[in-house]
């Protein structure tokens, strides 16, 4: 018994079940921008999972994990920025009271 | 990894153990300060499965990247934010919650199910990991044939960086500067300072 593809792809799918149950469910903004960081990292989890058992030659999964990292990196340092600004305008982190843009 | 097997069974169980136990305590824990700090357990964990999975580069670098930069991004967020506010009571919240949690453990059963029921492995053609370490590979990868989007992430982060620091700086306003100050030399940001809060507001009710 050693370690299948299968093990990393259920946890990859729970975690990424978590991270959406947080995103929907948070009221701070904040709390929403880890919950999309979960959601990144059980994406990587994925490639590189597929990346060592089906691709162990040429590791393209990894240079594409590299990349993601690379894009929430901005993410998060972009969304902090407009988390601070709405802080600013709106005095307060409530995801309810961002309904500007509601119709 | 020339670990025996046992020991890869029993690392990858606790590392999974604590990566969703840690999210868990992301997602549902009341105060968003721990929120943070397990946040970090979540990305280390995720790098001892990255260095399981023979990605010894990217672990280092999801170390480097996550831990580094992007938790204490995101405790600096928290910090500057930090306002002790207890949220509006909604009317049906559990309703929602609970809504959320079924759509949510449905999803997790139907990828649970998708991939336990399709025969991955069959399409396996190697599993011993190649001579060369991983590193070289990615950077062959990096400067051949995934030159381009190398070059790009580049320029991708330099926009990143001007978004963030133009969203994030103070409003310009130029009739507030007098004239004197607009002649002295150098790099100077001219914005308005920032009033505290609790300063603002007496302010305001004075006035009033």
């Amino acid at each position: 018994m050693e370690l299948q593809l299968e093990y990393f792809l259920v946890v990859a799918a729970a975690l990424f079940c978590i991270g959406i149950y947080g995103l929907i469910t948070s009221r701070n903004a904040v709390r929403v921008l880890m919950s999309i960081e979960l959601l990144l990292n059980a994406v990587n989890l994925n490639l590189m999972g597929f990346s060592n058992y089906l691709d162990g030659n040429e590791i393209k999964g990894q240079v594409f994990t590299v990349f993601v990292i690379t894009v929430a990196a901005a993410e998060a340092a972009v969304g902090l920025a407009i988390v601070l600004t709405i802080y600013r305008n709106r005095n307060t982190v409530d995801m309810e009271e961002f309904n500007l843009l509601k119709w | 990894m020339n670990l025996a097997e046992g020991v890869q069974i029993v690392s990858f169980g606790l590392l999974t153990v604590m990566m969703l136990g840690a999210a868990l305590g992301v997602v549902l824990l009341e105060n968003i300060v721990y929120s943070a700090f397990l946040l970090g357990g979540v990305f280390m964990s995720m790098a001892g499965l990255y260095l399981l999975l023979n990605a010894d580069f990217v672990a280092a670098a999801q170390v480097l990247i996550y831990v580094g930069s992007v938790n204490v991004l995101i405790l600096f967020g928290i910090m500057l934010v930090n306002k002790q506010e207890s949220f509006k009571v909604l009317p049906n919240a559990w309703v929602r919650k609970g809504a959320t949690a079924l759509v949510c453990s449905g999803l997790f059963a139907l990828l649970s199910t998708m991939v336990l029921s399709t025969p991955w492995m069959s399409q396996a053609t190697v599993s011993v990991p190649p001579e060369e370490s991983s590193i070289m590979i990615i950077g062959q990868h990096f400067f051949s044939d995934f030159l381009l989007p190398f070059e790009l992430a580049s320029v991708f982060l330099l926009m990143a960086m001007v978004g963030a620091i133009i969203l994030a700086r103070r409003d310009f306003i130029p009739d507030l500067i007098p004239e004197e100050k607009i002649q002295t030399p150098g790099w100077t940001l001219q914005e308005r300072p920032r009033e505290l809060l609790s300063v603002s507001s007496q302010q305001s009710s004075s006035e009033r």
